[in-house]
């Protein structure tokens, strides 16, 4: 079988991302199994994300399969200077596949190239985040009972996010609309739009958060950061205006859901968290179950 | 008669090899530096800020008893896209075409993004080059972000 791995969400065919799902899908049925047995996976954690590893050692221990790694750059060997290729190179000699997340853009790609073993992106800086998005699409998917034709809000900050970037790109493959909140300063890049016009499909952009909420079906919440503003008035400015509270549901699609990729910081009102329309944190559990299906379908344990 | 013998100073013939023509202006070291003439043994001339009428000013490389493999010389597209190639044997001009700007381009140019990992470790660079209303964009293989041709840095 030839190796293959996952850095950017554009590695899979959109059959091939509608299969993860699929299998997602099977595993949130029967999580727990013995198929990963024998199985040795790197968990390699070049700057912490305690959320994006735990999700995946999870996936790893809830198929039986056993985790090497570190957590951390200041507990591995490059903190003594060692190359990344000859980081990847060993460790791909001692196990089966590589889960990664690195500082460093392209260091993904780059690590994909030297390894002999299939690996995973867990982040490449502000690059990509390729599994983020698969459980995007398949809280989605679960919520709405189907990819076609809805209408997704993107608020916060959509320059900056690649979740936002990603998420929108893979979306276009399913004839969705785009609602897209932000301040001025933060419209989602003209390379994003650019597949959405490519495709022919349609977007609109918006200021003031209550104008997009009656009209979709997600509602996709990020957060916005000060360092992101040149000129910290101009963040006092906005800051509170990307805030859901729950005075902004009263009037809302009765399948609306609420996605967000957290951590979140205050851009959700707690209150909304008990509200059927809440969808986050069931999100963060879906992530164990796409990346339960991507590890056996790399592995060649699942086609 | 004099005009005449200023000119053939200016072109001066080679035998055999290569010529390269109506360089845009101001680029013609940086073809030598793309080629790696300088490691070249055999003789080469020089021309720049000569008149060209088509382009106001134009630089010439005239490089003897080599031939390039066209995927080679195309790199000189990434500088100059105005550039002509001449293959000469025995005083005689065998071929001339024009540069073609190449799908893909390895080594040669830095990406433009210094968080991308081919400018922290020892990684080549690899570009999907696009070309959109005649300004030419490289996507990096790695970062995936896109370098324009007015910061293009020549290794
Ligand atoms: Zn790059």
């Amino acid at each position: 079988m030839k190796k293959k791995s996952l850095v950017s969400i554009h590695d899979f065919s959109k059959e091939e991302q509608l299969r993860i799902l699929e299998l997602a899908g099977e595993f949130e049925k029967t999580p727990n199994s013995s198929i990963l047995e024998g199985q040795v996976i790197a968990s390699l954690f070049f700057e912490p994300s305690t959320r994006t590893r735990l999700s995946f050692e999870t996936a790893v221990q809830r198929m039986g399969g056993r985790v090497i790694g570190f957590a951390d750059a200041n507990i591995s060997s490059t903190s003594k200077g060692e190359s990344l290729m000859d980081s990847i190179k060993t460790v791909a000699l001692y196990s089966d596949l590589i889960v990664m997340r690195h500082p460093v853009e392209g260091s993904a790609r780059f690590a994909s190239e030297v390894s002999d073993v299939p690996v995973i992106n867990a982040g490449d800086g502000a690059n990509q985040h390729p599994t983020q998005c698969l459980l995007d699409m398949y809280s989605i998917l679960k919520t709405q009972g189907k990819l076609d034709d809805l209408h997704v809000a993107f608020v916060g900050d959509l320059k900056y996010g690649r979740t936002v970037h990603s998420l929108t790109i893979a979306l276009t493959n399913f004839n969705c609309t785009f609602h897209l909140v932000s301040p001025e300063e933060l419209k989602l890049p003209s390379s994003v739009k650019q597949h959405i016009k490519d495709k022919n499909l349609k977007y609109y952009q918006y200021t003031d958060l209550m104008e997009a909420i009656p009209k979709v079906d997600i509602l996709y919440m990020t957060r916005i950061q000060k360092e992101r503003f040149s000129d910290p008035v101009d963040y006092e400015k906005v800051k509170n205006a990307y805030i859901l509270t729950r005075q902004m549901l009263g009037n809302t699609k009765p399948n609306l859901r609420i996605l967000h990729p957290m951590p979140r910081v205050n851009e959700i009102e707690e209150q909304i968290d008990t509200d059927p329309r809440a969808y986050y944190f069931q999100q963060a559990l879906n992530g164990v179950y796409v990346r339960q299906a991507l590890l056996a379908y790399l592995l060649g344990l699942k086609s | 008669m004099e005009n005449i013998k200023i000119k053939e100073l200016k072109v001066s013939a080679i035998e055999n090899g290569t010529v390269i023509d109506h360089i845009a202006h101001g680029k013609v070291l940086q073809v030598v530096k793309i080629l790696g003439l300088e490691d070249f043994e055999d003789q080469i001339y020089l021309g720049a800020n000569l008149e060209s009428k088509k382009y106001g000013k134009k630089g010439i490389i005239k490089i003897s008893n080599h031939f390039f493999e066209e995927s080679d010389i195309n790199r000189i597209a990434l500088i100059s896209p105005s550039a002509t190639i001449i293959e000469i044997k025995d005083f005689v001009i065998v071929k001339k075409f024009n540069v073609q700007v190449p799908s893909l381009v390895q080594g040669i140019v830095k990406c433009i993004n210094p968080k991308c990992v081919t400018n922290q470790q020892k990684v080549e660079t690899r570009f999907e080059v696009f070309t959109i209303e005649n300004r030419m964009r490289l996507k990096c293989h790695y970062c995936e972000k896109f370098t324009n041709q007015e910061n293009f840095d020549f290794n």
